[in-house]
């Protein structure tokens, strides 16, 4: 079936099974490979990203959801140049080691600043519950805070 | 990232080094020099020694290059799993180099290059590795670049100065890439004399990593981020029960599913290729299997097969006297630690392309070598012909040592005629993991009249770890005796103590076992370190002052003594519990790099939390120290994750859980809010840094859960109640 969206921006048209998960339209037909696969069923958020700025984990969302929708990805979270706020506080934290999980901790992360603009330890213990086998949780922490003043501070 | 297929030529412009770099034969001893001494060496290599690099391309270097635009690529014979070996190695080159560290690029050498490896991207050991040769290589090429250059602006190379890869002299000035444009005579000066790292300008500063921009915006770096043009893509069915093999398979309801373009049955596997990879999968799914289960393992029979008394047996640690079994003053506890998954995030796979006699496969490999060998021999194609094109890892911890799946990938494009993705899914990667074998532990004591341990024993049983490796081939075994890796952390740190001795017994399991980082470090350290809490407890004295008591006079027991006093100062250890929260303290030394850690726990409804950890860590020359302490905090929360929550379960022959969430990991919620790490400079070279923080953390936890409800926990993962 043709499925339309836009994605980060632009207008897509796909013509593939309803069924397809998003993860692999985006990564194998749309050829944006930020979006990683980790394990397929919804258990270690890798593939996140945004499905009209909710949070989706893109491996276990059928595509035929997105018709009409915005989904953006890692590669339209920064506007040209101009990285997002959480990708800012991301390098001046020094967050990642493999990087393997990071767009997907960062699509979470900002994600929960739409809706929480000035998270508790507790929120981002509630909200971030990806999973990062380098471990990368204690950086990642300061960073989402310090993400949420960057945000704060450009208003 | 769209790739030709075809390995590059070698005719690039290169700089060309010769020598440098010191090989030794590691592997190429042979089993014939089966004597103690030599039992002895692999020990030591195993406990402290950083072996040298060994590859291919040595004789006539091909490691850098430098491009038009005045920037210096560096062919990596390492790849980068995450712990910022890139950016050491560029600060490296940049401070003997005279080039800002903007102007290198790192890229891992495809084994067309001729750089090759001969062991592993692993053991932490890439920066100690290359520092030396790294530096005398870069110093080398600056001066060969000086001579050029003086020739082209006519002054004398003396009066050439540099800085920022620019040559300058009597007011005039010229790029590194212009003084070498045109060089065919590429035989090297002699290496001056190196410059002191004190006088760096990049080794030693935390320099932020140089993969970091291209990690934040998501670019296609992975080895499941490669391509090829027309590629095809593919799922395989592999054994899901233990020591099982395929009988016979159904596929004609698969053959008919959509986009499918091939049913492959090999040796052992199927492979499904198809247009797309949810096409792969859902025709993967239509096939029945039936498998040959010579034996239905379980948990209980697993632990029936592997423990102390069973298997080979190898003495890797003797002092003085054995205690005596029937003697009452011997105090002895049991521990365990459980299988261990790897769960890397970024699954297996591989992008194979066979065409015209040659072969291409891009993958996330620490072993780039051995997948070459592996895959031309399966192809009964010239190694020659066959190019392997090593990515950034999205997570090594050991698992990238086994990439069987660069053949099937191969196997299957030749049965296609077209290039071919095939990656695994999550249940692959947890039944079919090289996993951490399960162990087995006993630790004995003695304390002496003044409340001192008289003597220590540690008798362990492990499965393969080091044996029967990729890296150290069966042919190893018998001149090693024992398994190297699961030797790490298992013999005693506390020289004084006037009888300690460590008793390895080992087995092969019937599933596969291998690395998994920091090897036995973790499981070793939680019983011994555990024991000798206990026994400090026993004598009423703190566990910080029986440690010390118990270290000898040698400078590497001095070192060892260091870490422990200054985490016992930053951190305020305390030994005595408050309400519910208590101080846990441990130490350890793992490839000469010791380190102690101090956790506060606190223990809520049964919950163990970890609140806060103070880490010391001698680590010799910090060549990134913000990249260190990164390592530290990465260890320790995944340390913590296999302390108190990991665990795969054998069950009716298959390996359970095969999803993350059921495979219980640390998450944001369960790392401490606190990570306080102190470095220390106990030797003037750079040590391994990604493995040694991994050892105390476990028993840490454990002597804290002790003061705090009174209980010894003796099986990872810890649980109350
Ligand atoms: S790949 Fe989607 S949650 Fe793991
Ligand atoms: S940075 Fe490696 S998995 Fe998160």
């Amino acid at each position: 079936m043709k499925i339309t969206f836009t994605i980060n921006g632009k207008p897509a048209t796909v013509d593939v099974d309803g069924h397809t998960p998003l993860l692999w339209v985006v990564r194998d037909m749309l050829n944006l490979k930020g979006t990683k696969f980790g394990c397929g069923k919804a258990a270690c958020g890798a593939c996140t990203l945004h499905v009209d700025g909710e949070a989706v984990r893109s491996c276990s969302y059928p595509v035929k959801y997105a018709e009409g929708k915005r989904v953006t990805t890692i590669e339209g979270l920064s506007e040209g140049d101009q990285l997002h706020p959480v990708q800012q506080a991301w390098e001046e934290e020094v967050v990642p080691q493999c990087g393997y999980c990071q767009p997907g901790f960062m699509m979470a992360t900002a994600a929960m600043l739409e809706k929480i603009p000035n998270p508790t330890d507790d929120d981002i213990d509630k909200n971030i519950v990806n999973i990062c086998r380098c471990a990368t949780y204690y950086r990642m922490r300061k960073a989402i805070h310090k993400a949420a003043k960057i945000k704060a501070a450009n208003g | 990232m769209s790739r030709n297929n075809k390995p590059k030529s070698k005719s690039r412009r290169k700089f060309l080094i010769r020598g440098g770099l010191g090989t030794i034969g590691l592997l190429a001893l042979g089993t014939y020099v089966f004597r103690n001494s030599i039992r002895r060496s692999m020990y030591e290599l195993g406990e402290t020694m950083v072996v040298p690099y060994s590859g291919t391309g040595t004789e006539a270097n091909l490691w850098f290059e430098m491009t038009k635009d005045n920037k210096v690529i560096l062919h990596s014979p390492k790849v980068e799993m995450g712990q910022g070996t890139f950016t050491g190695f560029a600060q490296i080159v940049a401070d003997e180099l005279d080039v800002d560290i903007k102007q290198i690029i790192v890229k891992a050498a495809e084994t067309a290059t001729g750089i090759v490896d001969g062991m592993s991207t692993g053991g932490s050991l890439s920066v100690a590795q290359l520092f030396q040769p790294l530096r005398e290589m870069a110093a080398t090429m600056r001066e060969k670049i000086k001579q050029e250059g003086a020739k082209k602006m006519g002054v004398d190379a003396a009066f050439i100065k540099t800085a920022d890869g620019v040559l300058s002299a009597g007011g005039k000035t010229m790029k590194y890439a212009e003084a070498v444009a045109d060089v065919s005579d590429w035989s090297l000066p002699d290496t001056p004399e190196l410059r002191p790292v004190s006088s760096y300008k990049f080794v030693g500063k935390p320099v932020k990593r140089i993969d970091l921009r291209a990690k934040i915006v998501g670019e296609p770096i992975f080895g499941l981020d490669a391509e090829m043009p027309n590629m095809l893509h593919a799922a395989v069915i592999r054994p899901e029960h233990v020591g099982s093999s395929l009988k016979s398979a159904d596929t004609s309801a698969a053959e008919k599913m959509p986009g499918v373009v091939k049913i492959i049955e090999k040796d052992g596997w199927i492979g499904v290729v198809a247009n797309s990879f949810p096409e792969a999968l859902a025709a993967k799914n239509k096939i029945k299997v039936d498998w040959d289960i010579p034996k239905t393992w379980t948990e209980e029979s697993l632990r029936e097969y592997l423990k102390i008394g069973e298997g080979a047996k190898m003495i890797t640690q003797k002092e003085g006297s054995e205690l005596d079994p029937d003697d009452g003053d011997v105090i002895s506890l049991e521990f365990t630690s459980p299988i261990g998954a790897h769960a890397q995030i970024e699954p297996n796979g591989a992008v194979a392309s066979v065409k015209d006699g040659e072969v291409t496969v891009i993958l996330s490999t620490q072993v780039i070598g051995v997948t070459q060998n592996q895959v031309a021999e399966a192809l009964g194609i010239d190694k020659g012909k066959v190019n392997i094109i090593g990515t950034y890892l999205g997570g090594g911890f050991g698992r990238r040592l086994n990439t069987d799946h660069a053949v099937h990938a191969a196997l299957m494009s030749q049965e296609v005629g077209k290039p071919v993705k095939y990656i695994f899914t999550r249940k692959e990667e947890f039944q079919n993991d090289a996993f951490r074998p399960p162990t087995h532990h006993i630790v004995k004591g003695k304390l002496n009249g003044q409340g001192q341990l008289d003597s220590l024993e540690h008798h362990y049983a492990s499965g393969d770890v080091a044996m029967n490796s990729v890296i150290f081939p069966s042919a190893m075994n018998s001149m090693m005796g024992s398994d190297v890796g699961a030797m790490r952390g298992g013999n005693i740190m506390y020289n004084k103590i006037p009888n300690h001795r460590a008793v390895q017994w080992h087995k092969t399991l019937p599933f596969a076992t291998s690395f998994w980082r920091s090897l036995g470090l973790l499981a070793n350290t939680f019983a011994i370190e555990s024991f000798v809490d206990e026994m400090a407890m026993k004598a009423g004295k703190s566990p910080v002052d029986f440690r010390l008591a118990m270290l000898g006079d040698e400078e590497h027991q001095n070192r060892i003594r260091k870490v422990i006093e200054e985490a016992a100062a930053k951190s305020n250890y305390s030994d005595k519990a408050s309400g519910n929260r208590a101080m846990g303290f441990a130490a350890s030394v793992d490839a000469g790099a010791p380190c102690a850690q101090v956790v506060e726990v606190s223990v809520v409804d049964n919950q163990i939390k970890v609140e806060k950890v103070t880490c010391v860590f001698d680590c010799g020359l910090a060549v990134n120290p913000d990249q260190v302490i990164a390592q530290c905090e990465g260890s320790i929360i995944m340390g913590i994750s296999a302390s108190l929550h990991e665990k795969m379960t054998l069950k009716d022959g298959r390996l359970f859980p095969i999803i993350y969430g059921p495979y219980d990991m640390a998450l944001m919620k369960n790392s401490p809010k606190e990570i306080d790490v102190h470095l220390i400079q106990g030797v003037d070279i750079p040590l391994p840094v990604g493995e040694p923080p991994l050892g105390p953390i476990g028993a840490a936890i454990g002597n804290a859960v002790r003061r705090i409800t009174g209980k010894r926990l003796t099986d990872l993962p810890m649980v109350l109640g």
